[in-house]
């Protein structure tokens, strides 16, 4: 049985269909979900794309955080169901409360779109499984707000905890605390991030293939479940 | 607004004498009067408004018709360019075959001026529009382009507009989901007063899907929907801001109008739904003259009359007047024809993407544009004489005074660097100049990579979209115009943008096909700027037939001037290209050591108009390089072979810097140094820096270098070898070695320098 993956598409999200290409490529099947359908059609896992959820205006993901699909995500999250976000799906995240601290305006101000080298510092969530802890990876990072922050306990708590799972090495591209790109949560099966792993699935296309092992993470651990 | 003030059309038969400020309009008298004519009497306000606004240079091409004619009329009629021709100009966007049942449409627009006065939302808005193009022919968008031109680098007004205009295109792309792949960016004094900031946009559809703006089948509805209208961008000084109207309104908004890319990223989905849905019968954007260009337009390419509603028409702003709805240029709008039975399910569509939509009239069987507001007839035109039957001038043209004595200031006179630390120092000073130097920081705040069909983007000669995953086949875009070149010669300017596009998309690996393009030039109503542009479309015409890639459509922008300085002629030329498999493509970076270094082409002593000449001496004179037409074309078919046939591993056209140019930046993009011997019977400066056309760089792996020698010299073409891909380091033996850290520092810094 293939694993069903759900790519939300809220008003304003860009990288959904890039994200349903990376789960097929990684041997998943894509289920779109629509933002205004409670319903997550059975889905094993979610994952929230990059994008501008309703134009970013309030605050990044601050809107989205309210949609009727939402209510069902977190609800299953809480219960143990794999969500990723990327990016924009990061900012919900964190603006549901599902993963802590926030994400800022970059310290440069500007937008930034480059290939990142990042290292995985956790192996063990259910987006990750397919690497190994302290691999580098290179792949492609664009945002405007990326800069995560959080209060220091909550920091060290995640430091001492292992919920660390990327790290910005050579340049921190948005003045992300202690070069953070990516925390989960304690059960480890929800993740985010502010680079896209869904644009590095295809030589051809991406800066590598790096991205992949995020997707064939989740859809090899719930074959195996 | 009381309903005695209101301008009706029985008002103006029983007034005829009021006056109307048509000249605060920008209308001529002769235009004036010829409204009167065609009306037989005078206008009413609305009636006023929406013939200055259409009959404006800048929506009817009063000055430019005569000479764009020429791209028709000398359109190729044979060869593959003219074969793949689906829609031509005169539509909102050009539409080329590009097979397997795909058809590709794009364009360039110029938003110049608006970017001038307010950077951001001038090139954010630009971008609304060019896409709204896109969408109203029933294309997807996959990727926009930013040709720009702006003033000296280090001059404080630059800072001002060149981080503002980015920062606009970036946000307004970024948050639309299209990905970024090209463009230019050029410095030069000329510009300081005028940047100019094109934009492109690529669409791609099934052929069935290809859609054209008209309001046939009477008791069809009108549907305007998208943002409500607002008083931005409404033109100039407006009709309103003199008479008739009191003190109590909220002060007129800028005129340049105001983007919400959210807005626009549902538009393009709710109207894509529809026209899949078989709802449209007709579509057309709101960009320049809204409503009133919206209306006349389609009621013009229909086959019946149209009557609107303006009370319908959602506002922003409850006390606009109906003038002012006419003519606000409120952004991302558009307007939808639908049969009575299709509308609940097109408003169903419109609700599901959270998009405003108002039924605000019906296509009528007569043949006149009526428009009611209050239950009064403000507006009762024959829409033709609005849309496409305004005033077209001959203007006057010369060739300037100074032509000859600029032509004449031959850069041969020039003092040159005389041994090798002379000519490394001239290499770095060429690839740390503003124009020369890595437009990274700049490209880094697009989104090169949302859609995840990009296969090349900038800084690769042009940028490459796969559009069906499964087949591989893709499309190549490149955008040039040397605005250097075309000042000396404004004929062979436009030939040359041309060749340098076409060859660009051949680098690549992709077969030119179609043209683009968008004309910035300086004033028409002097001789001399009108003498560049109308030598800059014959020289366009003239190529394109030669090269058999006919001129879809485009754009042209006049009045570049600021009093007496005009910019310098500043043909924009994009061409579009199809290739049957992305995965063939040939990029630019030297990415293997012990690949051969070939150059492909002649290599003469021409500096004219060069970036040696500007960067060493600041000095514009003498002849722009000489094209050869056929030349490109061989060398255009050689590089499609090569890359068909895995014969480079990279190629990189020559073009502005010379090979130089070319070496250092295939270098740095692949990490990968060079060893380069001058040609017997070549000065090395002038092999270095000379701009000849006709030229690329390839990396030919030493197993396919029979294979690729034996089909240049079948083809005739020259093709040396000219070094080595080896080591960290540029060197060109018997004269300098320059590491490849120290060129990336001169090459990367300087655009951080001087905007980060």
């Amino acid at each position: 049985m293939t694993t069903r993956i759900g790519v939300v598409t809220f008003p304003g999200s860009l990288d959904d269909s890039d994200a349903r290409r990376a789960i097929r490529i990684a041997g998943g099947e894509p289920v779109a979900l629509w933002h205004r359908d409670k319903d997550l059609h059975q889905v094993d896992a979610v994952v929230l794309p990059g994008g501008f959820s309703y134009g970013d205006y309030l605050r990044c993901g601050a809107i989205a955080r309210f949609s009727p699909v939402m209510q069902t995500v977190i609800e299953q999250a809480k219960a143990g169901m794999p969500v990723l976000g990327i990016c924009n799906g990061f900012q919900v995240l964190c603006e549901s409360h599902l993963l802590p601290g926030a994400l800022t305006r970059n310290d440069h101000l500007h937008f930034v779109c480059r290939d990142q080298r990042l290292r995985v510092e956790n192996a063990g969530t259910a987006w990750t499984s397919d690497y190994e802890s302290g691999q580098e990876i290179t792949v492609p990072l664009k945002n405007g707000e990326g800069g995560y922050v959080a209060d220091e306990r909550t920091l060290d708590a995640l430091e001492a905890e292992g919920r660390v799972v990327f790290r910005y090495l050579d340049v921190n591209p948005n003045g992300s605390r202690r070069d953070i790109a990516g925390i989960t949560n304690e059960a480890g099966n929800v993740v985010g991030l502010m680079p896209h792993p869904e644009h590095a699935v295809e030589a051809l296309t991406g800066p590598t293939t790096d991205g992949l092992g995020f997707f064939t993470s989740a859809v090899k651990k719930l074959v195996a479940s | 607004m009381s309903s005695q003030s209101l301008d009706t059309v029985k008002h103006a038969e029983q007034t005829p004498d009021t006056e109307l400020p048509w000249a605060e309009l920008g209308l001529k008298e002769e235009e004036y009067a010829r409204i009167r004519e065609i009306l037989g009497r005078r206008p009413t306000g609305a009636e006023l408004a929406m013939y200055s606004v259409m009959w404006s240079e800048h929506c009817s091409y009063k000055s430019s018709k005569v000479h764009l004619r020429q791209f028709g009329e000398k359109a190729p009629t044979e060869g593959p360019g003219a074969e793949a021709m689906l829609v031509g100009i005169g539509e909102q966007a050009g539409v080329v075959d590009v097979g397997q049942g795909y058809a590709v449409t794009f364009k360039v627009e110029s938003h110049n001026h608006p970017s001038y006065v307010e950077p951001y939302q001038g090139a954010a808005t630009g971008i609304g529009g060019i896409v709204r193009d896109i969408i109203a022919m029933g294309a997807r968008p996959v990727a926009v382009m930013d040709p720009l031109r702006f003033g000296a680098a280090d001059h404080p007004d630059t800072k001002r507009v060149l981080p503002g205009v980015v920062a606009g295109i970036g946000g307004y792309g970024n948050c639309l989901g299209l990905p970024n792949i090209g463009g230019e960016v050029v410095f030069d004094d000329c510009y300081q007063g005028n940047p100019l900031v094109n934009a492109l946009c690529v669409g791609v559809m099934k052929h069935e899907d290809i859609h054209l703006a008209k309001a046939a089948g009477t008791g069809n509805k009108v549907i305007l929907y998208g943002a409500r209208t607002g008083g931005d961008g409404i033109g100039g000084a407006s009709i309103l801001a003199s008479e008739t109207f009191d003190d109590e309104k909220p002060s007129k908004r800028p005129a340049v109008q105001v983007g919400d890319p959210f807005q626009e990223k549902l538009l393009i989905e709710c109207t894509l739904e529809a026209f899949h849905a078989g709802l449209v019968v007709g579509i057309q954007d709101l960009g320049a003259a809204g409503l009133s260009c919206a209306t006349s337009e389609l009621a013009s390419n229909g086959s019946g009359g149209m009557r609107v509603e303006l009370d319908d028409v959602p506002l922003r702003d409850s006390s606009l007047s109906p003038e002012e709805i006419l003519m606000s240029e409120s952004q991302e709008r558009m307007c939808a024809v639908v049969e009575p039975g299709n509308v609940d399910r097109f408003l169903e569509i419109s609700e599901k993407w959270e998009v405003t939509a108002t039924v605000i009239g019906e296509v009528t069987d007569g043949d006149r544009l009526e428009i009611f507001w209050h239950g009064e007839k403000i507006v009762d035109v024959d829409p033709k004489t609005v849309a496409h039957e305004g005033p077209v001038y001959e203007r006057p043209y010369a060739r300037p005074e100074w032509q000859d004595a600029l032509q004449a200031d031959d850069p041969a006179a020039l003092p040159r660097p005389k041994d090798g630390d002379e000519l490394r120092a001239a290499v770095l000073a060429l690839v740390s100049s503003p124009n020369q130097a890595a437009k990274s920081w700049i490209t880094d705040q697009y989104d090169r990579y949302v859609l995840g069909d990009t296969v090349l983007a900038q800084p690769e000669d042009s940028g490459m979209i796969r559009i069906d995953a499964e087949t591989g086949l893709g499309v190549a875009v490149s955008t040039d115009g040397n605005g250097r070149y075309a000042k000396l010669d404004p004929y062979e300017g436009a030939r040359l943008a041309l060749a340098e596009s076409y060859r660009n998309v051949a680098a690549t690996g992709a077969r030119p096909l179609a043209v683009t393009d968008c004309l910035n030039f300086g004033s028409p109503e002097d001789p001399a700027a009108m003498w560049q542009f109308a030598e800059a479309c014959r020289g366009l015409a003239d190529a394109c037939r030669e090269l058999g890639t006919p001129v879809t459509g485009g754009n042209v922008s006049l009045y570049n001037q600021t009093g007496e300085a005009a910019i310098h002629p500043t043909p924009v030329v994009g061409v579009l290209g199809v290739i049957d498999d992305v995965a063939r493509r040939t990029p630019m970076a030297f990415r293997d050591e012990g690949h051969l270094i070939y150059l492909l082409g002649e290599t003469r002593e021409e500096l004219g108009g060069s970036a040696w000449s500007q960067v060493a001496h600041g000095h514009l004179g003498g002849r722009p390089p000489q094209v050869d037409l056929e030349r490109e074309r061989l060398l255009a078919e050689i590089l499609i072979a090569a890359s068909r046939d895995g014969m480079a591993d990279a190629a990189h056209d020559v073009s502005d810097g010379g090979v130089v140019q070319a070496l250092a930046e295939s270098c740095l993009k692949g990490g990968k140094g060079a060893r380069i011997v001058v040609p017997d019977g070549l000065d090395p400066f002038v092999f270095l820096f000379s701009e000849s056309q006709g030229r690329a760089l390839v990396a030919i792996p030493r197993s396919e270098e029979v294979r690729f020698t034996d089909t240049c010299a079948a083809r005739g073409m020259p093709a040396a070898r000219i070094g080595v891909v080896d080591g960290e380091a540029i060197e060109v033996q018997g004269q300098f070695t320059l590491p490849l850290e120290e060129l990336r520092e001169a090459h990367e810094g300087t655009l951080p320098r001087l905007f980060g």
